[in-house]
């Protein structure tokens, strides 16, 4: 078996990265969470963590998908999935929704990222040349919000890292990333440039495996702790 | 006072070449849809479209699309439009994406008479390319400009004669941010009622905003991602 296929079968899978973030929402926080992995982090925060989602197309409370035949075209996610809303939601104009985020009233924004740098730097709208799609609210989080974890693949498909020196592909914001959750492990983004200081390793992942996929400047302090997965 | 006209051709008439639309909705959610089909119609060409998003292949601004009908769009996502992808690559579309919240603000800005805004979201990225930085209690903004729209375009739930608008659920999105900034706004709404039966405390867009509305038929309201849980 090679190296990289053996990582494979220990790594987390996309639910795993999602219940490890989970974690880390916190009982009171108003919560933004993008498109892809972050939206599974709904799925499993405690029963006892209560929390508002914010969807930033304009709506605070956003609840489950709806059941088969309640679909309702006029309330949808910021992934323009059909869901349904809370007791107690409340629905604000795209101003709003922005305004709020901007005057940092959200407590913690998660995404997804192509390319995160050791500054925090992220990467995740556009490759040129290639995909076109656009920012969406992705700028706008990054530049505003106090607390954002990125939720990614710790390698892309070429199976180069995605925790660089420097990001190599355009910017949708600079020095705002504070902790990456992948598949392999748990880090925070030191301030000034400090680098991506390992915090837990996924189950069976070695910290030389975690060396291995991350070309950016890694800080290890003693032992490092496995994550702790429901 | 009254504002109604007939249906969409008539509300769409004056709109020429070249003029500058904002539309309103997110993704398919809350989209002027009657007004769409009647500029499909109509055939006005090279229009600078500003909406967020960019429709799908064969809804929404989509259509205008299609017909060559757009010289320019301003949105901040674009995805699920091979179209729009196609015409962008080839340079026949000019295209401006800009961050969603600096878009909805650059309409408040316009509804609200102020020439710009600060917004942190951008700094340090191509966006800022060329635009003022200012620094305020340490921290980067980039000045943006408010829209200058020849008309805006909008859909509601309900609306009276004197253009009072109420909008539904997460359908509300750009709608009240544009329908303030249009020189000329239209609106299209499922529910035409009477002066005095929506509730002036729940009025999303005070009607001085509004100067065409008309009640829109069968509503196609297309979901684009219809996702669903099972039944325990």
């Amino acid at each position: 078996m090679t190296a990289l296929l053996y990582i494979k079968t220990k790594m987390l899978d996309k639910i795993g990265i999602a219940k490890r973030i989970a974690k880390e929402i916190k009982d009171g926080y108003y919560v933004n969470l993008g498109i892809g992995i972050p939206t599974l982090v709904a799925n499993y925060i405690p029963n006892d963590v209560d929390v508002i989602l914010q969807s930033e197309n304009g709506l605070l409370g956003m609840g489950p998908f709806p059941f088969e035949g309640e679909e309702d075209p006029d309330t949808i996610n910021a992934g323009k999935q059909t869901i349904t809303k809370l007791a107690g939601s409340a629905i604000f104009d795209s101003a709003m929704s922005f305004g709020m985020i901007r005057a940092k009233k959200v407590n913690l924004t998660i995404l997804g990222a192509m390319e995160v740098s050791e500054n925090g730097d992220i990467a995740n709208w556009k490759i040129p040349g290639k995909m076109v799609k656009g920012m969406g609210g992705a700028m706008d989080l990054v530049a505003s919000a106090e607390n954002i974890i990125v939720a990614m693949q710790h390698v892309n498909k070429a199976g180069e890292s995605k925790l660089l020196p420097k990001c190599t592909l355009p910017l949708t914001g600079i020095n705002c990333v504070k902790k990456i959750v992948t598949e392999l492990a748990v880090l925070d983004v030191l301030p000034n440039g400090g680098g991506f200081k390992l915090l837990e390793r996924a189950p069976g992942i070695s910290v030389e495996e975690i060396k291995n996929a991350t070309l950016g400047k890694l800080i290890i302090e003693g032992e490092i702790p496995e994550m702790i997965i429901d | 006072m009254n504002k109604v006209v007939s249906g969409a051709d008539e509300a769409i008439r004056d709109i020429k070449n070249g003029m500058t639309l904002m539309l309103g909705g997110f993704g398919m959610c809350g989209l002027p849809e009657k007004c769409i089909l009647a500029l499909v119609k109509k055939g006005v060409k090279d229009l600078t479209c500003i909406s967020n998003n960019a429709g799908v292949d064969d809804f929404g601004i989509g259509l205008l699309l299609h017909q060559h009908q757009v010289k320019k769009m301003i949105s901040s996502y674009v995805g699920e439009n091979a179209e729009f992808e196609r015409q962008l690559l080839s340079g026949e579309l000019e295209v401006e994406l800009i961050p969603q919240g600096t878009l909805a603000t650059r309409c408040m800005a316009a509804g609200y008479g102020m020439p710009a805004i600060f917004t942190p979201a951008g700094i340090g990225t191509e966006v800022a390319e060329g635009k003022e930085i200012r620094n305020f209690n340490g921290k980067d903004y980039l000045m943006e400009m408010a829209f200058d729209a020849d008309f805006a375009i909008v859909k509601a739930w309900k609306g009276d004669r004197l253009g009072n608008l109420v909008y539904r659920s997460t359908a509300r999105n750009f709608n009240p941010v544009m329908a303030m900034a249009g020189k000329i706004t239209i609106a299209e709404v499922e529910e035409l009622v009477e002066p005095g039966e929506l509730d002036p405390d729940n009025i999303h867009t005070p009607g001085i905003y509004v100067h065409r509305i008309f009640k829109g038929e069968d509503y196609e309201k297309r979901i684009e991602q219809r996702t669903v849980r099972k039944r325990d």
